[in-house]
């Protein structure tokens, strides 16, 4: 129970310091960065619920995020709601589409459903770049609201916005972990059919994991059109996206809450870095290369590495 | 006689033109213990399945507990207190043994359900409760198996060849395990090949050859059964 109080308070902790940095006089530069890595964090952590967690891998990332992301899109063009309702929305289509690709591939084994999200990504963006409303491949125009909620400018206010999605995410993700839910999808994870026979219902845990997981991927992509201001299917269904929340997981330790928020903090870090150092199209390849180094070194991840050293 | 607790009533099983079960038909009563052989592809385990619910019958009906769960999940038989043990040992790779019995106490036990590390200790594992699955011996792991299916207090334990690959002093201690669970009540269905055992163990026995039933009854009789012999030896 310390444990968690002292979870809790950091948690709490983090947001004040968020605030309080995005109320400082630090160089907005900064701010757009940590948007980017932040975004990664609730995106990892949204993917390790069904692919940590539960086992099960998840390919089209890129389309969940990108379901949010148009959402919002649409909601602004229907009458430009709040940013909280365009997340809510965002979240919920996305999370309808992790129940239905659930409901349709869950039933079977592993590769069929990651096979399947796969598909489903580019179906979505086939979709979306044929959709007129959305602005096809050429994209929509999104203008960022006035009023910044008190903050200097709206990217603080995206910032401190994206900052409370990810500590959310993670303490949902922790939450669900430590509960009854937690143990029935690792029991999967370990052996379906032993789980199934030991009282574990599988078909329901599986599908309230997918829709979970497609909902907060939804959740991360619905401030991206105002962080862009002109969404694209391009950006929204990037690449970087679908890789990274396979890498970022798998490199930080997909077992454990923290696995993927170390992987989002070092390779998006690092990525942002990179993109400033180096040059953006390096990106990719650097996570390729760590994730081909993890995978053959060290394959639970960085906390499994400090596991092993502790044992 | 006491009541009745299963009943498997001309189940038929198909992989695609293998018919693996072929209406077959059995009855298990409260506290029984009821032994199953027959040869290799005989349909045992695909019986264990079509029972479980890991495995749905072309046609018949599965009865257990005074309903009809043939459309049942396997999940929800577990609930209704059908447990068993896996051929091979299927263990929680990723929890300590106190942790794999959990899942069952969590998910399938009904009322007061046994604290895991109480079972543990009682199947001689206790010491080992924190440890994981893949430091145990061969025999541990079948102890692991049959206690993570009394975790979920069934009223029926489905024991797929439990002691296949054991040495004899162990099958004799695995027996001890089932004769004192048997005493505190659950039915036993024990499927295996070692003779000794099924015949030391069993009430009654059911044969099964080629996905049918050809014999059904007391050991020594099952011995004395001539189709039972040409099963086995050939004719």
């Amino acid at each position: 129970m310390r444990a968690g109080g002292l979870f809790h308070v950091g948690a709490a902790a983090i947001l004040v310091a968020g605030y309080a940095a995005a109320a400082s006089g630090i160089n907005d530069y900064y701010f757009y960065a940590a948007y980017i890595v932040l975004q990664y964090v609730v995106i990892a952590t949204a993917w390790n619920i069904l692919g940590g967690y539960a086992g099960y891998v998840n390919f089209g990332s890129a389309g969940f995020y990108a379901a949010g992301a148009y959402t919002a899109a649409i909601l602004y063009d229907l009458g430009k709601p709040p940013l909280p309702v365009m997340i809510l929305g965002g979240g919920i289509a996305a999370g309808a589409i992790g129940l239905a690709a659930g409901y349709l591939t869950l039933r079977v084994k592993g590769i069929y459903f990651a096979i399947a999200t796969l598909a489903l990504a580019v179906v979505l963006e086939t979709v979306v770049a044929n959709w007129d409303y959305v602005g096809g491949t050429r994209g929509t125009y999104v203008l960022r609201p006035h009023h910044a909620w008190g903050f200097v400018n709206y990217p603080r206010a995206l910032f401190f916005t994206m900052l409370t999605l990810a500590v959310g995410s993670v303490v949902l993700a922790r939450a669900i972990e430590r509960s009854k839910i937690g143990r029935g999808l690792a029991a999967i994870r370990d052996d379906e059919q032993a789980a199934e026979s030991a009282g574990v219902p599988t078909l329901r845990l599986k599908l309230f994991a997918a829709t979970l997981s497609g909902a907060l991927m939804g959740v991360a992509g619905a401030p991206f059109p105002y962080y862009v201001s002109h969404l694209e299917p391009g950006s929204a269904f990037s690449l970087a996206i679908a890789v990274n929340a396979i890498a970022m997981p798998m490199i930080g330790g997909a077992t454990s809450w923290i696995g993927p928020v170390i992987g989002a903090l070092l390779l998006g870090g690092a990525q942002q870095i990179a993109t400033v150092t180096i040059s953006s199209i390096l990106n990719l390849l650097i996570v390729g290369l760590l994730l081909i180094g993890f995978v053959i070194f060290a394959p639970q991840g960085l906390v499994g590495l400090f596991r092993r050293k502790r044992q | 006689m006491s009541p009745q607790l299963l009943r498997v009533e001309n189940v038929t099983k198909r992989f695609g033109g293998f018919v693996a079960l072929d209406g077959v038909s059995l009855e298990i009563a409260e506290g029984e213990r009821l032994g199953v052989i027959g040869p290799n592809g005989a349909g045992k385990s695909t019986l264990t399945n079509c029972i479980t619910g890991l495995l749905r019958p072309e046609a018949g009906r599965v009865h257990f507990a005074g309903g009809d769960v043939t459309a049942l999940p396997a999940h929800a038989r577990a609930r209704l207190g059908l447990a068993r043990s896996f051929q091979l040992p299927r263990p929680f790779h990723s929890m300590t043994l106190a942790e794999n019995l959990a899942i069952p106490r969590d998910y399938a036990a009904r009322h007061d359900p046994p604290e895991p590390r109480a079972l543990l200790e009682r199947l001689g594992l206790g010491a080992k409760a924190d440890a994981l699955p893949r430091s145990l011996t061969q025999i541990e792991l079948r102890k692991l198996e049959v206690a993570r299916a009394l975790a979920g207090q069934p009223r029926l334990l489905i024991c797929d060849e439990a002691m296949a690959g054991l040495s004899h002093a162990e099958v004799d201690e695995m027996l001890g395990v089932l004769f004192a669970l048997n005493e505190g009540g659950i039915a036993i269905l024990m499927i295996e090949h070692i003779m000794r055992a099924v015949m030391r163990f069993s009430e009654r026995i059911v044969v099964l050859d080629a996905g049918r039933k050809i014999a059904d009854g007391a050991p020594d009789a099952i011995l004395r059964d001539k189709e039972v012999e040409r099963a086995y030896l050939g004719a």
